[in-house]
């Protein structure tokens, strides 16, 4: 299986990455030439076999943990928002979304 | 005593510090000293004299005071993906230059509370993706521009990747000690070229908590220094429960990991897959086979037996950790939109437009390249047949672990098919770096604890022996590491000029 042009330009569009067209080729070689190693996996016979999540599941069982539901961070919105490329009276600055 | 500090380990180093034969200000200073005359290796991307020498005091007084911790006063220099509100973070991409972190990741605050000094951030390939440390996209120290770091074996060559410029720097002696991350054998592999000792823990073990993540099932932070007994010390220091911070962190006690160190190898299984050391067209080079051999050979003097074991998936596990490693990256740097930190673009005609333009400008070509693999393979209609399919076979790879493991205590084979490779030598082939992962890769799916250990040279270039141990076997792996430099003298090798 092999991806074309108009595939690198949708998953690209599903990435937010603008790519020039010289990219795009380029970037079209690469990862076919990537999925030219996955095919062997796809041949794998996986039934019955649950996904491996976090790999020390493998030996026992993992549940992620989930904290109280409580305030525990300080507010320190000045610090924050000190590397924001665009902040206003403490709130981040974007383009227009609704007209 | 002073002009010889940088042949102190971190042992020896707080030895000298407790005893008052050194202060931690005349130390820091040193090792400052000896990384501005080697800024031609492309180490260090971030320095702050002043940071430093106010950390080296701090440690000085707890030391006047009698009361310091046990590595009160040891320099250290920091992977540049922990995030340090000392100096600032850019995991190498342009993406992050310029960034100050408001918090200390948990690796960095840990290792400040056991007393270490920072010295500075070191190199590493942008956002931790790379094999090479040639995927920079930030100026070195004494650089005007981005540069690939340099191996101090040999300057043509890569120091291996991606905590390059860790390996680096420990190798040349600028730091004594250094942090790395591992996410598909980056702690491993740059220990290896650079002929260091370093080694990644159970996942799980080192808190996640301010390392800019890669792939959150994969990234672990650990040491990298020049013995087994430092990185012991090191890793005592920076693992250990964070619940709070980190939603996979295990719920496991810190443990002293120097405890077994010198513990009798009399009897030890040591499980070698044959796999591992398969030559031929993209298999071991010979030169790296003769070292593992010899040291294998080695082992059986200090008693140990070599088991023939097979990890039968060796191969997928490069498709397998490409399409999940892509997975999570694409995930985790969708967080990069030109809103709340990082770089943004200056011309854009809405926020779609922002959003694009900003991650091509931000990003690099590896960076890009993952993004949309991860991308693709979580796509609708595609998620099954490779992200699906993927974590399963992660499981069956996981599982071959276990089966190895009721043969043998612990695995033993090259962590690199060859020794460091020049600057350049792949070209702009991706695939011939990941290829170039393949025995780093699997101990990593598995989420289980490995080391690189120095074991001779192929052509005057270090070659590291890979050991894997068990889940939490750490103590295990680093004693058997021990008493193998207990017996042999290729990691107190140094690199000519340094």
């Amino acid at each position: 299986m092999s991806l074309s042009s108009s595939d690198i330009a949708r998953i690209a569009s599903l990435a937010r990455l603008e790519l020039a067209p010289d990219e795009s080729e380029r970037m079209l070689t690469q990862i076919n030439g990537f999925f030219g190693l996955v095919e062997r996996m796809s041949a794998v016979s996986t039934e019955g076999i649950a996904p491996l999540a976090h790999p020390v599941a493998t030996i026992e069982d993992i549940t992620l943990r989930l904290r109280d539901d409580v305030a525990s961070e300080p507010n320190r919105r000045e610090a924050n928002q000190q590397n924001a490329p665009a902040v206003e009276a403490g709130l981040f600055l974007v383009p227009k979304v609704i007209e | 005593m002073t002009q010889d500090l940088h042949q102190l380990g971190v042992a020896e180093l707080a030895a000298a510090l407790a005893a008052r034969q050194v202060s931690a200000v005349e130390t820091a200073q040193h090792f400052l000293g000896r990384i501005g005359q080697h800024a031609e290796l492309g180490a260090f991307v971030a320095l702050d004299e002043a940071a430093t020498l106010a950390q080296a005091r701090a440690a000085d007084a707890l030391i006047a005071a009698g009361n310091a911790p046990a590595l009160a006063g040891v320099p250290l220099a920091h992977k540049d993906i922990f995030v340090t509100t000392d100096f600032p973070t850019t995991a190498g991409s342009r993406m992050l230059a310029g960034y100050r972190s408001p918090f200390d990741a948990t690796v960095v605050r840990k290792l400040g509370e056991a007393g270490m000094v920072t010295l500075g951030k070191l190199s590493c390939d942008e956002f931790a993706m790379g094999s090479a440390n040639a995927n920079v996209a930030v100026p070195a120290v004494g650089h005007s521009a981005a540069t690939p770091v340099r191996n101090p074996w040999d300057t043509a060559r890569v120091p291996g990747g991606s905590s390059g410029g860790s390996a680096a720097a420990v190798a040349a002696r600028l730091a004594p000690a250094a942090t790395g991350t591992d996410t598909g054998g980056s702690i491993r592999q740059p220990a290896s070229f650079c002929g260091i000792t370093g080694i990644k823990p159970t996942y799980g073990r080192a808190s996640r908590y301010g390392m800019v993540a890669f792939a959150s099932s994969l990234d672990q932070a650990g040491p990298m220094a020049r013995s087994a007994r430092d990185c012991a010390l090191l890793l005592s220091a920076l693992c250990g429960p964070d619940p709070d911070r980190d939603s996979t962190s295990l719920d496991k006690p810190a443990e002293d990991f120097s405890r077994a160190l010198d513990g009798s190898l009399e009897g030890l299984r040591i499980g070698v897959p044959k796999e591992f050391l398969e030559s031929g067209s993209g298999g071991v080079a010979p030169g790296v086979r003769a070292a593992v051999d010899a040291a294998l050979a080695e082992y059986e003097k200090l008693g140990a037996r070599r088991v023939a074991i097979t990890l039968p998936r060796t191969e997928l596990s490069i498709p397998v950790y490409y399409i999940l490693a892509a997975a999570e990256a694409s995930s985790n740097l969708s967080r990069f939109d030109g809103v709340k930190f990082g770089h943004r673009a200056k011309d854009y005609r809405d926020l779609a437009e922002m959003y694009a333009r900003t991650r091509a400008e931000g990003f690099g070509d590896e960076v890009k390249r993952r993004i949309m693999i991860g991308t693709y393979v979580l796509s609708h209609g595609y998620y099954d047949a490779y992200y699906l399919q993927a974590q399963k076979v992660r499981r069956m790879i996981a599982d071959d672990f276990q089966q190895a493991f009721a043969q043998c205590d612990v695995i033993a084979g090259p962590v690199a098919p060859t020794p460091a490779w020049k600057i350049g030598e792949h070209g702009d082939d991706p695939v011939a770096d990941y290829l170039a992962d393949i025995f780093t890769l699997p101990a990593s799916l598995a989420g289980l604890p490995g080391m690189s250990v120095p074991c001779g040279f192929d052509a005057g270039l270090p070659v590291g022996l890979q050991l894997i141990g068990n889940y939490f076997a750490e103590a295990k792996l680093l004693n058997a590491a021990h008493r193998f430099q207990g017996a042999t003298d290729w990691h107190t090798r140094v690199p000519q000029g340094f």
